[in-house]
């Protein structure tokens, strides 16, 4: 039930050629993406998924940007809902520099032109190859306003941040950093979100020392 | 377990022996089973659910009129070890799903537990009660109390038998040490420590202790947006209690020892199998992530499961594990799907038999497989309700990976991935195994000739 999707895919695409490599490694991010952002829910998202998923993404991001594939916006490609190009296929399970045999798509050095980004040069910006991955999703954010929104009309955008998954904020709560639950027992909760130094020492010392 | 003198070349027969939990109908998520885990004698076999409630079943004594039916487990005990509660600061709900449940050895009459849930663990005692008092001077037989001017004589009051009545009380709470969630409790060999491991650190805890924790793991970055690893899981050694391991996201293994300093950041020892570089993809890093470590029961060696494999690894060889068994391969092609629905995420259990010569996992369609180290022969089988006759053989199971479909295998794109084996116990000195399937926990047993 699960992979029927993909499999049957495979077959019955005529006009359209096969995905291509780079094709799919836009949609992994795309979904990656998505997950991140998903993974708000009642309680508390595993942080281990969290991280997977965000190492996967600067991933895809590293390579994109060797290949020149990465640019500051896409227009062509994001402009689709992501969830439209989810495609289930085994290609992205392939070793990443394979070539993924399909011929003229596979990523190559620098000069590629892939038609789907058919843009106007290989690397537009030679001076930040790494770029941040807030980076990634306000490109995401900003060229798809239709279907991201759409999902998540009711989430602050201050979820869209990668940081703001990982240090735990939600919803642009004013606190919710290490330490403060455990402070909450003992004394009023710290005020501030941005003071994180502060935190840190309140991280260490609550680190041994836990009030009933 | 000394094997028979011929029977070295003879897999073990495994039985179905009983099935606990309610049919599909009556389900809720709530009955989900979370952990198993049988207590140091194999008399006892707890289970935690997604409701916070535990289930201890004990085992009954055998008779000598039924020696084919080796002694079943019976519900010893239940109660809510946790509830659900919610976070203010936060605006999440804190789930009331018991993570783990570790049994502390038997010192006295009574049993004792730890269970936990992402933030909380608490310890629990179980006790018999087989007699009660009676004949209070101040109190009559109802329990009302009487009034001091009409007692005229006075008695000492009797205890007399009682049907049994088995109470769990919660002795210790060990609350408010965990900002993160709580993925692994592990009693201390020395019987007076334990310690508990969150995504980001562990802490020490007296059992006498509740205000109190000490951390002694914490790889926590400075700057969270540098957060690239998680501890998985972690364990004390069996027998040496200065010595504990855990593992990470990134598919490694560190052994510390406490008595290097107070905050063990640096480890003695450091296990990691080189990566294979034709194996690289997009979601080697995620297949590689580690989601449980055990001690062999000899201290000797360490098993860890990942998503595609469980290997085992030598203390005393750091580089590369001594022993790699593939779980279910023919999802490596599948991995993309597997992202998309977050199968790949699915944290797999894994145990030693008593032994150690045999170890034991779960996978997917309600399949779980042991290895026998020794002859280096593995098995498949399916906790299923359809082979759920008293004492009937379970019969191996194999999955097609492509080509012709044998007769009684099944391919891979008809498994069930919604029938996931996550959690499995086996009993520490007989062939006995408890595998818990969704809500149901089904208990198999060696054929017994």
């Amino acid at each position: 039930m699960m992979f029927a999707r993909g499999l049957k895919r495979k077959c019955t695409e005529d006009e359209e050629a096969a995905p291509s490599y780079s094709r799919q490694r836009q949609s992994l991010l795309d979904m990656s993406l998505v997950k991140l952002q998903l993974c708000h829910a009642l309680a508390e998202p595993s942080l281990c998924r969290s991280v997977l998923i965000a190492n996967t993404v600067r991933q895809i991001q590293e390579e994109m940007t060797q290949d020149g594939a990465w640019r500051g916006a896409a227009p062509q490609t994001t402009g689709r809902a992501p969830l439209d190009r989810l495609v289930s296929t085994d290609l992205l399970c392939r070793s990443v520099r394979d070539g993924a045999g399909d011929g003229p798509a596979a990523p190559a050095p620098r000069g590629l032109q892939s038609s789907i980004w058919e843009g106007d040069g290989p690397l537009e910006d030679k001076g930040s190859f790494q770029k941040s991955l807030d980076q990634i999703l306000e490109t995401l954010e900003s060229n798809t306003p239709l279907s991201v929104d759409e999902l998540f009309s009711d989430v602050d955008s201050s979820y869209c941040s990668l940081d703001a998954v990982l240090t735990g904020v939600v919803g642009g709560a004013q606190s919710g950093q290490d330490g403060l639950e455990a402070l909450a027992a003992m004394a009023a909760p710290a005020p501030s979100t941005s003071c994180k130094s502060d935190l840190g020492e309140l991280d260490h010392v609550v680190g041994i020392l836990v009030e009933t | 377990m000394i094997p028979r003198l011929g029977a070295l070349t003879q897999d073990t027969l495994w039985c179905f022996s009983q099935v606990k939990g309610t049919i599909e109908i009556g389900a809720t998520e709530a009955d989900i089973i979370s952990t198993v885990e049988f207590n140091h004698t194999g008399e006892l076999l707890a289970t935690g659910d997604k409701g916070g409630r535990v289930v201890i079943f004990q085992r009954e004594q055998e008779s000598k009129n039924q020696v084919h039916r080796r002694g079943e487990y019976n519900v010893y005990s239940t109660f809510q070890s946790h509830e659900p509660e919610f976070d203010y600061l936060k605006s999440l709900e804190i789930e009331e799903k018991i993570n783990k449940i570790r049994w502390l050895p038997q010192q006295n009459a009574a049993y004792f537990l730890l269970s936990t849930n992402d933030k909380t663990v608490k310890l629990w005692k179980v006790s018999e009660r087989d007699k009660r008092p009676e004949g209070y001077n101040l109190k009559d037989e109802e329990g009302r109390l009487r009034d001091p001017a009409t007692i005229t004589t006075l008695r000492v009051p009797v205890l007399r038998p009682m049907d049994l009545m088995v109470e769990a009380t919660p002795r210790r709470v060990f609350a408010n040490a965990h900002t993160y969630h709580i993925n692994s409790i592990s009693v201390n060999s020395d019987y007076e420590t334990y310690m508990s491991a969150d995504d980001l650190r562990i802490n020490l805890w007296n059992f006498e202790i509740t205000n109190q924790s000490f951390n002694i793991v914490d790889i926590k970055p400075a700057n969270m947006e540098e957060l690239t690893e998680v501890i998985t899981a972690a364990e004390f050694h069996p027998h040496h209690c200065n010595t504990f391991v855990y593992s990470s996201s990134k598919g490694t293994i560190r052994l510390c020892d406490m008595r290097a300093s107070a905050l063990c950041d640096r480890h003695t020892k450091f296990f990691e199998e080189p990566e294979d570089p034709s194996n690289r993809s997009f979601f080697s890093e995620i297949i590689s992530s580690i989601s449980d470590v055990k001690f062999s029961h000899s201290g000797r060696y360490i098993m860890t499961r990942d998503y595609l494999t469980v290997k085992v690894w030598d203390l005393n060889m750091e580089n590369r594990p001594i022993e790699t068994y593939q779980v279910h391969d023919y999802l490596r092609s599948k991995l993309c799907s597997l992202y998309e629905n977050d199968c790949i995420f699915d944290k797999f259990e894994c145990v030693w038999n008593g032994s150690d010569s045999v170890i034991m996992t779960g996978s997917y369609n309600n399949f779980f497989r042991m290895f026998d180290r020794n002859t280096k022969r593995d098995v498949t089988l399916e906790a299923s309700r359809e082979n759920s006759k008293p004492r009937a053989i379970l019969k191996p199971r194999k999955v097609c990976v492509g080509g012709k479909r044998r007769k009684d295998e099944i391919s891979v794109d008809s498994l069930d991935f919604s029938k996931k084996i996550l959690h499995t116990a086996w009993h520490p000195s007989e062939n006995i195994i408890a595998v818990a399937a969704t809500n149901n926990l089904y208990i198999f047993q060696d054929k017994v000739n």
